[in-house]
């Protein structure tokens, strides 16, 4: 592994008009790891992520990914990563192949049906590959516009707010999707307002809140700033999560959600 | 420079596909001038006196100038969807020409409008328009219509790129399709009052339809050619470089 960061943010500063949304960020995401950006709705979250796929220009500070600042060589930070928008950014006109297809041959790929082929297959799209995307649930565009952020193997992959607006089903899809990812090396930098997600997914968690990072560290580095906690006896309850998972029939044992929190040992 | 010739194929297939799947926009875009052809042919045309010339022949440039005038409100519609809908800031994000994402929808508006075109000349054939024009002269009409679309795609991509909503993109077209009206497509100006006929003479639809009916029936193009020539040179120009900055200035905020 390198010892250079895959992404570093110092003192990153943006306002729209007179509205200050990001107020001086540092981050650092170290290469090969998933960091969740963890902040409610307004806090900075897609403006860091813009800025760090060249698509907002900073007012001030610095951010580099992969090495390239990002306002001084945007080609070399394109050539970086991912991005994998709020809003799944696929088209809906085309077929979940032509897609990818389409993604492939933009960045050059030397086979770009096989790269569909396999992408396909990899995310369970197999037998939706030649339908219009149009016809696709929440979960299988999600899965099609994390699929095409992998075209031509980015180092680092930006998902902005993954589940927001999937079902639980589609979510805990995503999530495993994003395991397996970060499984094979790819830095991730993820964005959520759910807690829970974060908890999952990252080996690393900043806390945005109102346009600066005020918290950093691994789970266990953020549960050891609370007083250490206290054993109660508390009835486990199911969550309704879990309930309407077991009622539709649902298996979640493919990933680790249920909640151990506050049952008897 | 090939990086934007491979950029601007690849994503002229894609918005083509767009088209081909769906082939009503290339028929709406054919109904309305073909209406138009046939109410002033059929109803309207036997009160108009242009001097006992064909009218269908008379009215046809007209109309060739209004198909592309609302052609051109799909164009702003595509690129609306794709700006709204996140795929540009995708495209974006990737190492890819930039100007290829405008450059693909330009191309596509072309063949789109040119299909049209061949549509409702294919009626004004069918209803009696008869040209004794040559090869060159014809050439000179594709030429006329590819300027003329060329510049009109440009001015559609400025709504494309900042309107708020659907209806905001289709607005736009409407003063473009109502602009032939007063001009000498349907009647000669030589009727109109004082001011109107100024405006008339003085508008760019008016040279552009003298050229195509000269070029039509084998007559001098004279002075209107090169009238043709400037205004759509200079209109393509004004809307190229406003459509380009506005979409550099949405990249860089």
């Amino acid at each position: 592994m390198t010892t250079t960061p895959a992404i570093e943010i110092a003192g990153l500063t943006k306002s729209f008009g007179d509205t200050a949304v990001l107020h001086g960020v540092d981050l650092t995401v170290p290469a090969g790891s998933v960091v969740a950006l963890l902040g409610s709705n307004g806090a900075g979250k897609t403006t860091t992520v813009r800025i760090l796929s060249t698509l907002l220009r900073p007012d001030g500070g610095t951010a580099t990914v992969n090495g390239h600042d990002v306002t001084t060589h945007p080609e070399e930070v394109r050539r970086s990563i991912s991005l994998t928008g709020q809003f799944a950014a696929v088209d809906e006109i085309l077929t979940g192949r032509e897609n990818l297809v389409l993604i492939a041959e933009l960045r050059r790929a030397t086979d770009p049906t096989q790269v569909a082929t396999a992408l396909l297959t990899q995310f369970g799209l197999d037998e939706a590959g030649d339908r219009r995307v149009s016809t696709y649930s929440g979960g299988m565009r999600r899965r099609l516009d994390i699929a095409m952020s992998l075209i031509g193997d980015p180092a680092i992959l930006f998902l902005d707010e993954p589940s927001t607006g999937l079902d639980p089903q589609a979510r805990l899809e995503v999530w495993r999707t994003v395991r397996e990812l970060a499984g094979r090396g790819t830095t991730v930098l993820l964005t959520t307002q759910y807690l829970e997600e974060a908890e999952h997914l990252a080996d690393h968690i900043a806390i945005l809140h109102e346009g600066r990072i005020i918290v950093e560290g691994t789970l266990a580095e953020l549960k050891a700033l609370l007083p250490s906690p206290t054993v109660e006896y508390v009835e486990k309850q199911p969550t309704l999560e879990e309930i309407f998972l077991a009622v539709i029939g649902h298996d979640a044992t493919g990933t680790n959600a249920t909640s151990t929190e506050g049952s008897p040992s | 420079m090939t990086t934007h010739l491979h950029d601007t194929i690849v994503l002229f297939k894609r918005s083509l596909r767009h088209v081909l799947r769906s082939p009503d926009t290339i028929i709406t875009t054919a109904v309305t001038p073909i209406a138009m052809l046939l109410l002033f042919v059929y109803v309207f045309g036997g009160a108009i006196d242009v001097g006992g010339a064909n009218y269908v022949t008379y009215l046809l440039p007209g109309i060739l100038l209004i198909t592309v005038a609302s052609g051109i409100a799909y164009t702003a519609f595509r690129l609306f969807t794709d700006v709204s809908g996140g795929i540009v800031e995708r495209f974006q994000s990737m190492p890819i020409s930039r100007p290829a994402v405008l450059w693909s929808h330009v191309l596509t508006s072309l063949v789109a409008n040119l299909v049209s075109l061949v549509l409702v000349i294919a009626v004004a054939l069918a209803i009696g328009f008869r040209s004794g024009a040559g090869v060159l002269a014809w050439l000179a009409v594709l030429g006329v219509m590819t300027l003329f679309t060329l510049a009109l795609t440009w001015l559609a991509l400025i709504p494309g790129l900042t309107a708020r909503s659907v209806d905001g993109v289709s607005g736009f077209s409407y003063p473009l399709i109502f602009l032939p009206f007063i001009s000498s497509a349907f009647v000669p100006t030589d009727g109109m009052p004082g001011p109107v006929r100024w405006f008339a003479e003085h508008q760019p639809v008016t040279p552009i339809v003298n050229t195509l009916r000269s070029l039509f029936t084998e007559q001098p193009v004279g002075r209107d050619g090169w009238l043709t020539v400037a205004w759509c040179v200079v209109l393509l120009a004004v809307a190229y470089v406003l459509a380009t900055r506005i979409y550099a200035r949405r990249l860089a905020q």
